[in-house]
């Protein structure tokens, strides 16, 4: 077979190209032949497809996805925002923190623990790619049926996948969350975030400036593993006609990555770097036209210099492997020789493959012979953007119709206690222990919170207590309802969760998991979840730093439920003043913060006890979670209160139930006046928490609450080894413990 | 005056800044010590720390075992400098033969990373001397390959010389047999464990409790006394 080289494309104009199996449609096919003024040759066929994928070019979702720029909030934490491998936020005392959520959904689909893992490990490359030492990483999960047989085995592996690529990372896991339901059954979402702490004056970018200036590949040799799983795996649905997909999912190797970045920080550190890119979703296509297209567009690239695994790669599969544990790093001529020391002190390999040049080209060359030259922008920023039509579902009226309240509820005081049992024992409610031990979350040792806790929270400076803290939440149920409102209410238990550990919250990250943007519908939820969170992070004041967006969550015609997952970043001056969510201390009062109403649409009891989903979501109000924010820090701060737990999915009994196992300490409640028995435990009213107070301070906290108008009733008081809903029923300890904690190994182990 | 005490970093060595700071807030000198370098830099102990070197594809320590600080760390030992081993650290140490047995995988075959509660059955050791005999502790435990195990006759001849240092408490985690966290050598300056006691020594992070600091308190100590 001949090459086809440049020169070849242009004598040959009418060769067909297999652009429809590399995932183009045909009208971007024909944009791509406009752009060059001639067919593409192969290699630069490959990049473009790979680059125009919906993965990698956001080209349904960026039309709204601008309102993340548009209603930007007053903030002058960021230092970094959206566009870059991650945002990055002032944190104070000189501290800057990154921090992002990215999908690897179908992937772990397809191949669960391969998946998972190498999620872990791509996100944990944009972090070091920022110029940061990454401290910890989250993984919010959205599974299929808890019962369905195909769940386990997509869980175990998903959670054996993170486990062993972050645990031989040595990043310890604070957080995320695990959200079975039937709609995620062939499309599990597996979302990872991690943070990243650096001096501001040690933030790096992904460009590629200064003609001569050479282009250095290093971390793991290239083979053929994930070849086109960008443009394929991530952008189109699945179908079980097709052959398997499975070489399309990248091999992760942890212990590459770990060396990866202790090199990458070392040659950070002597400022050896100009510009520096990870090689994630579309490799070196993506890697070099970011790079080029950032800087001032000329770049040189010889692909014969690459190290390969395997050598019969041919050169367009080489610039679209996705082998992992990969850098390209920009770096002074001057430079080059200590840069490629400090990468043999660590063992890890690195190859000078290209330069930046001064023209505004970037030219690959194969054997001696051009195989692209293309205009950078042309591949990385100018794809092709479409305004999908979008419509309010015909079936969103009866949904909302479908109103939860009607919902029969428990008629005395036994079917109370058997539901408050049946709720906590839930999968969704039930403890994720199984899950999370399976993750090391002490290593670094500057774990202050971890799960269970409402956020995670990791010291950042031993001297000052300095801390960051984050949290990760979206309830798909509320966003089917109301995809607007369901946005917001992720946002919100994110926010409140992160200020109910005593952290202040400063910026956000997204994960936007959907159906097929193609069906007007999803669109529409699509649409509406965005609007809702670009409003909602305007309201709060915590702008978006960037995320990721995950369409064709589909199976056939079935889209997943709307699931936004909204990750807030939150900094603490001191995290000896974090508030954790036991309750230890005998004797201390319980104070419920915010307003109940009867609020069960998308409710857990409505799931739990009815497996119904219908109505409206929790009404959201943004002023009172703000305020909520404002108490429960400065409660923290002064010492008024010893734990605080944020009131969502399960209401107020779940909430209770976890602070009491979590301390080893009962609690005596008392319905309060103006609310029914089953309100008061079941509602999920947004924008509430539950505190402990110690006597000594009852005053002074409930005078705060009052002086600046946040309803707090008091609830009870900790005490005993049961929780006892006074006049209604006692449930021990134990008989609890063992509901809430035996059912995920039962299911799992 | 005060102690060198040396953290070796071998390639996926992930624990090494924890177990240096772990010294610090003993009140002892931290030396960073280098895989490839066979310069201990005049240390006065070595703690092999926790990670997953060379990504334990091969056995665990397998491979950390020959790399040339550990040649150093070897003829030492063997001269009575305090060595401490921490989970991955261990593992090298039995690798070496410093310390009798092997790690096997978990017997439920996951991660398990919880805290776990110990018996300090030495105090005799460079490394548990401020321990007493029988105390109890509680500190964080993380690995997958995690199972103790020895011929019947080497574990007869550990509980008979004394030196199975920590017994797990309540539930063992990994299947290790007759229980054991942690063994010394005979001499009582090698000591390694699976349990993290890095992890335990300040109150506001890890487990919240400071029960990993006697460690570093028992051999800084013995190193300024002697």
């Amino acid at each position: 077979m001949t090459l086809d080289t440049v020169k070849h494309a242009a004598e040959t104009p009418d060769v067909k190209l297999p652009w429809a199996e590399l995932g183009l449609k045909e009208d971007e096919y024909e944009r791509v032949r406009e752009i060059l003024g001639r067919r593409p040759t192969g290699a630069e066929l490959a990049m473009y497809s790979v680059m125009w994928s919906e993965h990698c070019s956001y080209k349904s979702s960026k039309v709204h996805l601008r309102q993340f720029g548009e209603k930007v909030p007053e903030n002058d934490a960021m230092l970094v925002g959206i566009g870059e491998n991650a945002g990055v936020v002032d944190v104070g005392q000189g501290y800057a923190v990154t921090f992002k959520v990215e999908s690897h959904n179908h992937p772990s689909y397809v191949e669960p623990y391969q998946g998972a893992a190498t999620g872990v490990g791509g996100i944990v490359r944009d972090i070091i790619a920022m110029g940061a030492r990454p401290v910890a990483v989250v993984d919010p999960l959205r599974m299929g049926d808890a019962h369905h047989p195909d769940t386990k085995r997509v869980l175990p592996g998903v959670v054996a996948g993170i486990g062993g690529y972050g645990n031989c990372l040595g990043l310890p896991n604070i957080g995320g969350e695990l959200v079975f339901d039937a709609c995620y059954q062939g499309n599990p979402l597996v979302n990872a975030g991690a943070i990243g702490v650096m001096r501001h004056e040690d933030i790096h970018l992904a460009k590629a400036s200064g003609p001569g200036n050479k282009v250095i590949l290093y971390g793991a040799r290239t083979g053929g593993d994930g070849i086109g799983g960008a443009s394929i795996l991530a952008s189109e649905t699945f179908d079980d006609t097709k052959p398997s997909k499975r070489p399309a999912v990248q091999v992760g190797d942890p212990f590459q990555e770990k060396l990866l970045i202790e090199c990458t920080l070392e040659a950070f550190a002597e400022k050896l770097v100009v510009g520096i890119q990870d090689l994630g979703a579309a490799g070196l296509s993506c890697a070099t036209s970011e790079l080029a297209s950032n800087g001032s567009g000329g770049m040189r690239v010889e692909l014969d210099d690459v190290p390969l695994r395997d050598s019969t790669l041919t050169p367009e599969e080489i610039l679209m492997s996705e082998s992992q544990e990969r850098m390209c790093a920009v770096v002074e001529p001057g430079k080059v020789e200590r840069f490629l020391e400090i990468c043999e002190k660590w063992d890890v390999i690195a190859t000078v493959v290209g330069e930046v040049t001064d023209g505004d080209r970037l030219e690959i060359f194969w054997h001696g012979e051009k195989i692209v030259d293309v205009d950078p922008r042309t591949v990385a920023h100018d794809g092709p953007v479409y305004e999908r039509p979008y419509a309010r579902p015909s079936w969103q009226d009866a949904l909302q119709a479908d109103d939860a309240n009607n919902l029969a509820r428990p008629a005395n005081a036994d079917e109370l206690r058997a539901q408050v049992l049946k709720l906590v024992s839930a999968p969704n409610q039930a403890a994720k222990s199984w899950v999370t031990d399976q993750y090391d979350r002490f290593v670094q040792g500057n774990t202050v919170l971890a799960q269970p806790e409402d956020s995670g929270m990791i010291r950042i400076n031993e001297e000052t207590g300095l801390g960051v803290a984050i949290a990760t939440d979206g309830n798909g149920r509320y966003a089917k309802l109301d995809p607007y409102a369901g946005a917001q209410l992720a946002l919100a238990e994110s926010y409140r969760n992160v200020a109910a550990s005593g952290a202040k919250p400063l910026a956000i990250s997204d994960c936007l998991n959907f159906g097929s943007p193609e069906d007007p519908d999803v669109m529409w939820q699509f649409a509406e979840a965005i609007r809702g969170l670009a409003d909602g992070c305007l309201e709060l004041g915590t702008p978006v730093t960037g995320g990721n967006v995950s369409l064709y969550n589909q199976t056939g015609e079935a889209a997943i439920h709307p699931t936004p997952v909204v990750a807030v970043l939150g900094v603490i001056d001191d995290v000896a003043r974090r508030t954790p969510i036991a309750f230890k201390e005998e004797g201390q009062l319980l104070y419920l913060l915010g307003e109940t109403r009867e609020e069960f649409g998308g409710s857990a009891w409505s799931q739990v006890i009815h497996d119904h989903l219908g109505g409206l979501p929790p009404k959201v109000d943004l002023g009172r979670e703000k305020l909520l924010g404002d108490i429960l820090i400065s409660a923290s701060r002064d010492g008024m209160i010893d734990a605080a737990h944020d009131l969502s999915d399960g209401g107020l009994v779940q909430a209770v139930a976890e602070s009491c196992l979590r301390g080893g300490r009962g609690a005596r409640l008392v319905v309060p006046d103006g609310l029914d028995t089953f309100t008061f435990l079941f509602s999920e009213s947004a924008g509430r928490a539950v505190v402990a107070v110690p006597r000594s301070e009852e005053l002074r906290f409930t005078d705060m609450c009052g002086a600046r108008g946040l309803p707090a009733t008091r609830i009870g008081v900790v005490d005993g080894d049961a929780i006892e809903l006074q006049g209604e029923f006692t449930l021990p300890l134990s008989e609890l413990r063992e509901a809430h904690e035996g059912t995920i190994p039962g299911l799992f182990a | 005056m005060t102690a060198r005490i040396g953290v070796v970093t071998f390639p996926g060595t992930l624990d090494d800044r924890d177990t240096q700071r772990a010294v610090r807030v003993a009140g002892a000198e931290a030396v960073p010590l280098w895989h490839k370098d066979k310069d201990l830099k005049q240390v006065d102990a070595v703690v092999l720390p926790g990670g997953f070197s060379y990504g334990d594809y091969l056995r665990a320590g397998a491979i950390s075992r020959f790399s040339p600080v550990m040649e150093s760390v070897i003829e030492q030992a063997k001269a009575g400098m305090p060595v401490l081993g921490i989970c991955n650290g261990f593992q090298v140490l039995t690798e070496t033969h410093l310390l009798p047995g092997a790690m096997l995988r978990n017997n439920h075959l996951h991660f398990i990373c919880r805290e776990q509660k110990l018996r300090v059955e030495s105090d005799r050791t460079a490394w548990t001397a401020d321990y007493t005999a029988g105390q109890e502790i509680s500190i964080p435990l993380k690995n997958i390959d995690g199972q103790y195990t020895a011929d019947e006759r080497t574990l007869d001849m550990l509980e008979a010389e004394g030196r199975v240092a920590f017994r797990y408490l309540d539930t063992n985690p990994n299947g290790s047999l007759r229980d054991i966290a942690g063994i010394t050598n005979e001499a009582g300056n090698v000591v390694g464990l699976m349990p993290h006691p890095e992890h335990a020594v300040e109150p506001l992070v890890g487990t919240g409790r400071t029960d990993g600091l006697g460690f570093f308190t028992s051999v800084l100590k013995k190193l300024v006394n002697a």
